[in-house]
């Protein structure tokens, strides 16, 4: 539904007969704002979102060359740490954000699930590279490599390119603070919560 | 208690840590299983395959052409060299001669390689032991030739520049003056990394001593580049089986004898100096020719089998291409340096502490990738 | 030194010698699995051939047989030169293992043993290297079919 400037509740949009706004195969879960009767807690929201996602540390987990394009996104030309992204921890329990940098090969799938779930909630992954999102160019004929990284935890933001350049990096973690401005606090749903059931949310 | 009393009377035991695939001086994914008592390691058992990617069972549905795509993801530091190789391997088969415009391209593309590679080594190896500011220092310069290879061949980290044959496409009319431009601006931050790291009493006091390596345990171990040739091994290929342009370029081969991990830094600190010599040397005659021979659009190899070595930043690369005829190879193996210098760290790690241990580690400089294929 | 010597040097340490040069640009030796560990320690010791450096170690699957293929080099007196040995046995398949002569091979045989399931005599402690200890089959060896992981094109 992207990020309005201008809050539409669907209600008003009912009242004003310019209903159309959802057509019927739309493949996702349209939650209806309410009737302005919850004013404080959506400005509450958007202070707890404003916290969260200007304030995002990454965990150092980078298995091949995409981590070398990652540091260089850390590095002085193409700084980070200037949207929030401070520090890169080593240890799972003090990240919220897990940058997947690199492709998941059979050995190493276990030891990426261990650390999605040591991390505290709540905690973002972006999949960055044609490997982590696919497979990659190690799609035919590898009887080792793990077909994308989404088969193994939820993820939020996919980054493409083979190594992608600093500036795509960039741009797709502006896209989750994005996304996580428009979350909502009660009706937050935790993308693990039947993820190993195949449901996807 | 006195020292004496301390190791006769307290009892302690050996146990198992477990240096993990995730951690921030491993260099990737590497797994470590130490033995240690107290802090002293008893031993050393690496547990590898974390990013084993089977790049050798596919290159047997691959075409030649297709090889060298996949050779840029092994070592990626050094991804030209390792193009490189495979061209040279495949130009011997069909018993092509390319000329010499493409030669010495190759070499100073090569060189211009090393340098980025020694950069971020020595960036990472300052962060290994505590120093933050390395790591800005080496990416400031190092981004600058990324941007000399962005504009001629239109990538920054695996470039697929080479093929076999020749090079894809001329280089980028401004090549020459960029880079006459980046090592003017380099000679004068070299001296800066010294004045940092090099004569640092703290760095001295950690280097110096550790992890000794004999000249007769390298050439058993397999060991090649700068981990030999701080051992006293003469082991650069590029002296003893020159390829592309190095026969005619004059440059002196980094040759110490301490073997411990400071004569490896003075190494790599040296070949960054022969490296801007050697480019200084060819970049202003660069002569005319051909780009790329003709060859047939499927490349079939006579049958027989074809080995052609070079010298990537790490070590010897080598690359065996056994063919029957047909147009994928039957098998291709690839002699990686970082799998030959892994075997020597349970040797030279007996005894020492775990901090010397990520400082020896730091100064062979892996890449996981490399050995895992 | 030139072929021809290495040729007859070689050719009085061992029995039953296939010497060849086509297809490759070293001499070729391939000598029987049991004379095996015999010639690497004399083509080591030996002051005229002195080959201390073991700089490649494949491992080979030729359709029937199994073998490994030794590329070895002097670093005093530069020559070089290419050892094979296979075996037709492929549900138990077991060489010698040099490990004490050239101690690159400890990692290359690991190697070996993980690909291709060739069992070395006298190895220190033989265990899969790159693969999960649990994993199925031999890779690397022509014959091996895996639809689950590996898609095919």
């Amino acid at each position: 539904m992207g990020v309005d400037s201008k809050r539409r509740y669907l209600s008003q949009l009912e009242a004003e007969g310019l209903k159309e706004v959802v057509p019927d195969d739309f493949p996702g879960k349209v939650i209806p704002g309410g009737n302005g009767g919850n004013i404080v807690v959506t400005t509450l929201d958007s202070v707890i979102n404003w916290g969260r996602s200007n304030s995002l540390w990454s965990l150092y987990f980078g298995t091949s060359c995409c981590a070398i394009e990652m540091m260089q996104t850390g590095a002085a030309r193409n700084d980070y740490s200037r949207f929030g992204f401070e520090v890169a921890r080593a240890s799972a329990r003090q990240a919220d954000l897990i940058i997947i940098a690199g492709t998941i090969v059979n050995k190493m799938a276990p030891v990426l699930r261990r650390l999605y779930d040591q991390m505290a909630e709540p905690k973002y992954v972006i999949a960055m590279g044609a490997c982590a999102i696919s497979g990659g160019p190690f799609y035919y004929n590898s009887y080792s490599v793990v077909k994308g990284a989404d088969h193994v935890i939820p993820v939020d933001v996919y980054v493409p390119g083979c190594p992608p350049r600093p500036e795509a990096l960039l741009e797709g973690m502006i896209m989750l603070q994005k996304k996580i401005k428009t979350e909502n606090m009660s009706q937050k749903v935790n993308p693990i919560d039947g993820y190993d059931e195949g449901e996807i949310v | 208690m006195t020292d004496q009393e301390v190791n006769t009377k307290m009892k302690t035991e050996e146990y198992f840590v477990n240096m993990g695939p995730q951690h921030p001086a491993a260099h990737g994914v590497l797994r470590l299983l130490l033995t240690i008592d107290g802090e002293i390691i008893k031993n050393v058992e690496p547990d590898l395959g974390y990013i084993h990617r089977s790049i050798e069972k596919m290159c047997e549905r691959d075409s030649y052409q297709q090889i060298v795509h996949l050779t840029d993801r092994m070592d990626y530091l050094s991804s030209h060299i390792n193009n490189e190789a495979v061209c040279l391997t495949v130009e011997k088969g069909l018993e092509i001669e390319v000329s010499d415009r493409v030669k010495v391209i190759r070499t100073i593309i090569g060189e211009l390689t090393r340098l980025a590679s020694h950069q971020l080594w020595w960036g990472v190896m300052g962060m290994d032991l505590g120093a933050l500011t390395t790591y800005f220092y080496a990416f400031r310069d190092r981004e600058l030739i990324n941007d000399i290879f962005e504009e001629t061949c239109g990538a920054r980290l695996t470039m697929n520049y080479f093929v076999p044959g020749g090079l894809m496409y001329d280089i980028h009319p401004n090549f020459v003056q960029r880079t006459k431009e980046f090592i003017t601006h380099f000679r004068t931050k070299l001296p800066e990394y010294d004045r940092l790291l090099t004569g640092n009493v703290i760095f001295e006091k950690r280097m110096k001593g550790v992890g000794l390596l004999t000249k007769e345990d390298a050439i058993s171990f397999g060991a090649t580049g700068p981990v030999a040739r701080g051992s006293g091994f003469a082991s650069d290929i590029r002296k003893k089986d020159p390829y592309s342009a190095f026969d005619r370029v004059d440059f002196k081969e980094a040759l110490f004898t301490e073997g411990d991990s400071y004569a490896r830094y003075k190494v790599r600190i040296m070949e960054m100096w022969e490296s801007m010599s050697i480019i200084e040397q060819l970049i202003d005659n660069i002569p005319e020719g051909n780009i790329k021979e003709p060859t047939k659009a499927v490349i079939k190899l006579p049958k027989g089998e074809f080995y052609q070595r070079v010298e990537t930043a790490r070590g010897e690369l080598g690359v065996y291409i056994n063919s029957t005829g047909t147009k994928n190879p039957y098998r291709v193996k690839f002699r990686s340096p970082g799998f030959s210098n892994l075997s020597v760290l349970n040797h030279i790690s007996k005894g020492v502490k775990i901090a010397d241990l990520v400082a020896t580690m730091a100064s062979f400089d892996f890449v996981i990738p490399d050995i895992d294929r | 030194m030139k072929n021809e010597d290495l040729q007859n040097i070689i050719n009085g340490l061992a029995e039953n010698l296939e010497f060849s040069e086509e297809g490759s640009e070293f001499l070729n030796v391939i000598v029987p699995k049991e004379g095996l560990y015999n010639l690497c320690n004399q083509l080591r010791s030996k002051s005229d051939l002195d080959f201390d450096y073991a700089y490649c170690i494949t491992g080979m699957d030729w359709g029937k047989e199994l073998g490994v293929i030794y590329h070895l080099e002097s670093t005093s007196l530069k020559h070089k030169i290419v050892v094979k040995v296979m075996t037709d046995d492929r549900e138990n398949p077991i060489l010698d293992s040099v490990w004490d002569i050239w101690r690159t091979a400890e990692f290359h045989e690991l190697e070996i043993y993980d690909f291709f399931g060739v069992k070395f005599n006298n190895h220190p402690g033989l265990r899969r290297l790159f693969l999960t200890p649990d994993w199925d089959g031999w890779p690397l060896r022509k014959d091996y079919v895996d639809e689950a992981n590996m898609i095919v094109k």
